[in-house]
């Protein structure tokens, strides 16, 4: 029996989560008492230094505590759990703010940002939200890390307080992501009131054995939480917010909640999906498969409506809005294909595609940040004659758009590729066949950005001068595409390795 | 004596050479770069002739196989009760072999390439980064050729698309962005749907059990390696043919009659995208004309090829039954593709576009000798792949040069360019009957089994085929003579130092291409003795 109380020795678990509070903590009482006449931009640093030292903690939460045959440690009744799940997911979610928290320094301007301690430190919050919500055992905990990262990210999205724009976004943003909130709680209401319990692995066991009467209430609940989950990773039909939030807010911001924030969110669903309603249902009421074929829906809708509006993009940040839609959709495509006899690798899937996208995204957005700021604007032709400016940062951009794009030989193509794979082993061919066949279509805007770097010219053609944190995110993210496409083994096998469905997933 | 050298590898890849040289050159020494480009080209030529005369023709089968495994992946560790004896993992292999319709197309790339890499000498602009695409693409055409595994003949695929699209859309005349996106999608779309196709081929018939070491747990494999799946579709007892009533349980690799012929489908669509067949050809037009014409030497003689081969190597090789069914499609898109290309090219006014719509009714030639499903009809297919690409690329080569000095290959601004430029005129009728199919040219050969094989199967749509032959006479005499005989227009008649005959580099191509013409067409059995064994046994299963 797990004890309610968390004993002291159990803090060593969270250790991870713990630097990221004292951090927050730290960072704003600095920014309060530090004179306003310093640069704010040590504060990124301490940012970055307290990132980089909650991933060492998770690297020796997987080492020591986890890992190939440890049970998962469950927390306060079971509703914390620090298991590989978590951890792995744990390092997406670091690497991803790290990353966008590197490509902020020298975007942080008084004029834009007039608080640029909270700008850095907000992140460490919003972070901290995300990794609660990918360890919890638990409805409530969950939904306490959902509004952690919710919240941090409304404030961060208006944070151009004097720009019209951004104030438009972060409006539109709360209002719906209020509303899609909403959803899941109402959701998670329905779930409590058939099974009297908010712990995931008792709901699922209650479930199994559930009055057949009752199973219009279960899909009730799903369907409700699901509108709030597929708002929140920006899948069709819930999508239409993000074109508009992405444009207006920073585009570090934009790169976070393309990459992090859905990431977190994909990785609760996929948790919820097969944790409490797997194996649900029987022959009569198949809620199970009625289920995973709704999935499989919504990802061919964002695939297919995703790369179709982004044909029609100019402007780069939101055209990267709906190649975040189309992604949403791939990266669904693993939680449909379900388990089979041929078939266990879907979390593996998910990570690895999740991991490539994280690299290709944010590499794509450091590359905006480093053009838009000599053209003065975000649109795609920021980018013409790349090639003859700074070849160096072109030929960066070249991986990560065919990666983008999803051809040989980068970590995208990789991922899609690993995805086809379980797709056909579960025989899901059309799922296959529209997850390639859009990822064609996705060639003619990717190929868009290719042809302004070098097939136009820019006048004059001097030389473009790209920050050195937005250029080394690229060659961050470029060198680990390119990694992850020649030598998926390791990765894939390591995670394998650690990684078992039964003690670090089911509970 | 080639035993002991990865000689496909080293032909494959010793594009490499040439890319590390230009990369070395600095950007503004065209005349370095174009002579490492040249070079490199001609010494994959040599290693393709070595390869292509070391083939032992009386072997059945592949030769100098080359087999590593790049990446295993398991597919099912994360599973609950996983039993440690089952392992199932999907292998990607680095596995090459050449037979000898590999074998000869390998050796057409390198020979055009090389022919092409001298035409490049017209490129007027950023060479450096010209040359390492042309070496980047090559590398990808033979990898095409010479791959023995679905997934790495997809991976080279894909690769020569890359390239295609930067040396069409930066290097083209004035439409060429539209003409590289068009290329582009069609092209992505072809292999969009050869991806699901071979997908679905490995997840069925490229299950493989191997237990060498008894001792070992079992490893349950997926593979795209071409020979297991050869195998696995040709046993009747093996996973992919035993149908569920006879397992017992579901059996999750069993291929249908209806699983089959899908895949048969989309693999002559997405291959007849590249071919190009009929409805899916407006690509190709677009290529044609606004590419560089060294480019489209390499897109025209070999690009398209890569279309049929594919064809023959994954759908009648794999799959010959439902060739069988589908024999009939096949010859009847390939009497389409003959006569509509042939009548469009009758009516054109550009010289480029007479030649492209000769490309599509040359290759409806090709689809006819796929249809008729005979050794004979196969060789002609075969013949008529190689040829073809000679033949274009002179052709080609030519409108190269004619384009540098006028500017223009429309008919009707050109015109007695015989008196200025005797040897390149001359060449250019020499390229013209051979493409029309004069006896003692390889045209002739091809063209003749191809309809030959398909008398024996489908006497009538040989009959409506041939026809084709007579308008191809005409649109061939009608552009040629159009070029070369009748008055000289004005603005060249004053001028006339512009209209200087080939130069030295440019001879020396159009003469080893002739040469090769020449000499398949009076001496076919260098081309169909080492054909002869890898097309028969394509047809073994269905008794051809």
């Amino acid at each position: 029996m797990q004890m309610m109380q968390l004993a002291f020795a159990d803090l060593r678990y969270l250790g991870p989560e713990l630097t990221l509070v004292i951090a927050a903590i730290l960072l704003s009482l600095l920014d309060l008492v530090v004179p306003r006449r310093f640069n704010r931009s040590w504060l990124g640093g301490l940012t970055l230094l307290s990132l980089a030292v909650s991933a060492v903690f998770v690297v020796i939460a997987m080492r020591m505590y986890n890992g190939a045959d440890a049970e998962a440690i469950q927390l306060l009744a079971q509703s914390y759990r620090v298991d590989d799940f978590g951890n792995l997911l744990k390092l997406f979610i670091l690497t991803g703010t790290f990353l966008t928290v590197l490509m902020s320094f020298g975007t942080v301007k008084d004029e834009d940002i007039p608080h640029q301690g909270e700008y850095y430190y907000l992140f460490l919050p919003a972070a901290l939200g995300a990794m609660v919500m990918v360890s919890s055992g638990d409805l409530i905990t969950l939904f306490v890390g959902l509004e952690l990262l919710s919240i941090t990210s409304y404030i961060m999205v208006g944070l151009k307080k004097n720009d019209q724009k951004s104030n438009e976004s972060a409006f539109k943003y709360v209002v719906l992501g209020g509303i899609s909130t909403a959803f899941i709680l109402y959701g998670m209401s329905f779930l409590y009131g058939v099974t009297g319990t908010t712990n995931m692995a008792a709901m699922n066991a209650e479930l199994r054995f559930i009055d057949p009467s009752m199973s219009g209430l279960v899909y009730m609940s799903f369907f409700l939480m699901l509108a709030g989950f597929a708002f929140k990773i920006a899948s069709a039909p819930f999508h239409a917010w993000a074109p508009d939030v992405y444009q207006g807010a920073h585009t570090p911001v934009t790169a976070f909640l393309a990459v992090v924030s859905k990431g977190a969110a994909l990785a609760l669903l996929f948790r919820i999906l097969y944790n409490v309603y797997f194996n649900v249902g029987d022959s009569d009421t198949p809620i199970h498969d009625d289920l995973f074929l709704i999935i499989a829906i919504i990802a061919a809708a964002s695939m297919i409506l995703g790369n179709a509006m982004a044909l029609k993009q100019h402007n780069m940040k939101r055209l990267l809005a709906y190649s975040g839609i189309a992604n949403a959709g791939y990266l669904l495509v693993p939680l449909a294909a379900e388990f089979g006899p041929m078939h266990y690798s879907n979390f593996t899937e998910l990570y690895y595609y999740l991991a490539a996208y994280l690299f290709m995204n944010i590499g794509a957005f450091a590359a905006l940040i480093a053009v838009s700021r000599s053209a003065g604007h975000e649109e795609m032709s920021a980018f013409d004659g790349l090639y003859y400016r700074n070849p160096a940062l072109a030929a960066g951009m070249v991986i990560l758009v065919l990666s983008l794009a999803g051809l040989p030989i980068t970590g995208g193509f990789f991922g899609k590729f690993y995805i086809l794979l379980g797709t056909v082993a579960v025989a899901k061919y059309w799922l296959a066949a529209i997850m390639i066949i859009t990822s064609v279509i996705s060639f003619y805007y990717y190929f868009g950005i290719i042809r302004q770097m070098f097939m136009r010219s820019h006048a004059p053609s001097e030389r473009l001068h790209a920050g050195w944190a937005q250029q080394l995110t690229v060659w961050i993210c470029a060198g680990a595409t390119i990694l992850m496409g020649i030598f998926p083994k390791p990765i894939i096998g390591y995670i394998e390795q650690i990684f078992h469905l039964t003690v670090d997933f089911f509970i | 004596m080639l035993d002991n050298i990865p000689i496909l590898t080293l032909l494959t890849f010793s594009p490499l050479l040439g890319i590390i040289a230009v990369l070395l050159i600095p950007k503004e020494m065209g005349h370095w770069l174009k002579t490492a480009a040249i070079v490199s080209t001609l010494v994959s030529l040599v290693l393709a002739g070595w390869m292509f005369i070391g083939l032992d023709h009386d072997l059945e089968g592949m030769q100098y196989e080359e087999k590593a495994t790049w990446i295993e992946i398991a597919l099912n560790q994360e599973a609950p009760n996983l039993n440690a004896a089952e392992k199932l993992i999907y292998q990607f292999n680095y596995s090459l072999g050449a037979d000898g319709l590999s074998g000869a197309l390998a050796f057409l790339t390198a020979l055009i390439s090389s022919m092409a890499a001298f035409a490049s000498v017209h490129i007027k602009k950023r060479w450096k980064t010209f040359y390492l695409w042309f070496l980047i693409l090559q590398i990808g055409m033979f990898g095409v050729f010479l791959s023995r595994d679905l997934f790495l003949f997809f991976l080279f695929f894909e690769a020569t698309l890359i390239p295609m699209f930067f040396l069409i859309g930066i290097w083209g005349f004035s439409d060429r962005e539209k003409a590289a996106n068009k290329f582009l999608i069609y092209n992505g779309i072809g292999s969009a749907i050869m991806l699901i196709a071979f997908l679905m081929l490995i997840n069925t018939a490229g299950f493989s059990t191997p237990q060498e070491d008894p001792t070992q747990p079992l490893q349950l494999i997926y593979s795209g390696d071409v020979g297991t799946i050869y195998q696995n579709l040709q046993d009747p007892g093996s996973y992919a043919n035993v149908h569920h009533d006879r397992v017992g349980t579901a059996n999750p690799f069993y291929m249908g009659l209806a699983m089959k012929e899908w895949i048969f489908l989309m693999l002559l669509i997405a291959f007849g995208i590249k071919l190009p067949i009929f409805p899916f050809h407006t690509w190709m037009l677009k290529v044609h004309i606004e590419a560089p014409p060294s480019v489209v030497m390499i897109h025209s003689g070999i690009l398209l090829k890569m279309g049929a081969y594919g064809l023959l190597r994954f759908g009648v090789e794999l799959l010959p039954e439902q060739a069988q069914t589908f024999a009939l499609l096949i010859g009847i898109v390939g009497v389409v593709n003959i006569l509509y290309g042939a009548v469009l090219a009758l009516v054109q006014k550009e010289f480029r576009l007479i030649l492209a719509y000769s490309s599509i009714s040359h290759m409806g030639i090709v689809l006819l000798g796929i249809a008729a499903l005979n050794v004979t009809g196969l060789q002609g297919a075969a013949f008529q792949l190689v040829s073809h690409g000679l033949i274009s690329a002179l052709l080609f080569l030519i409108v190269g040069s004619i384009i540098e000095r006028t500017n223009t290959t429309e008919l009707n601004r050109l015109g007695g360019l015989a008196k200025a430029m005797p040897f390149m005129s001359g060449m250019l009728l020499v390229g013209g009957l051979a493409s029309l199919g004069l006896p003692g040219m390889s045209g002739f050969v091809s063209e003749f089994l191809a309809f030959l094989g398909l008398f024996e199967t489908m006497p009538v749509l040989a009959i409506v085929g041939a026809l084709g032959i007579i308008i191809t006479a005409v649109y061939v005499l009608r552009g040629v003579l159009a070029i070369t005989y009748g008055q000289l227009p004005e603005k060249f008649q004053e001028d006339g130092t512009v209209l200087r005959d080939a130069r030295l580099t440019e001879a020396i191509p159009m003469i080893v291409l002739t040469a090769f013409i020449v000499l398949l067409g009076i001496y076919p059995s260098v081309l169909s003795e080492p054909l002869h064994h890898a097309l028969s046994s394509m047809l073994a299963r269905i008794g051809g």
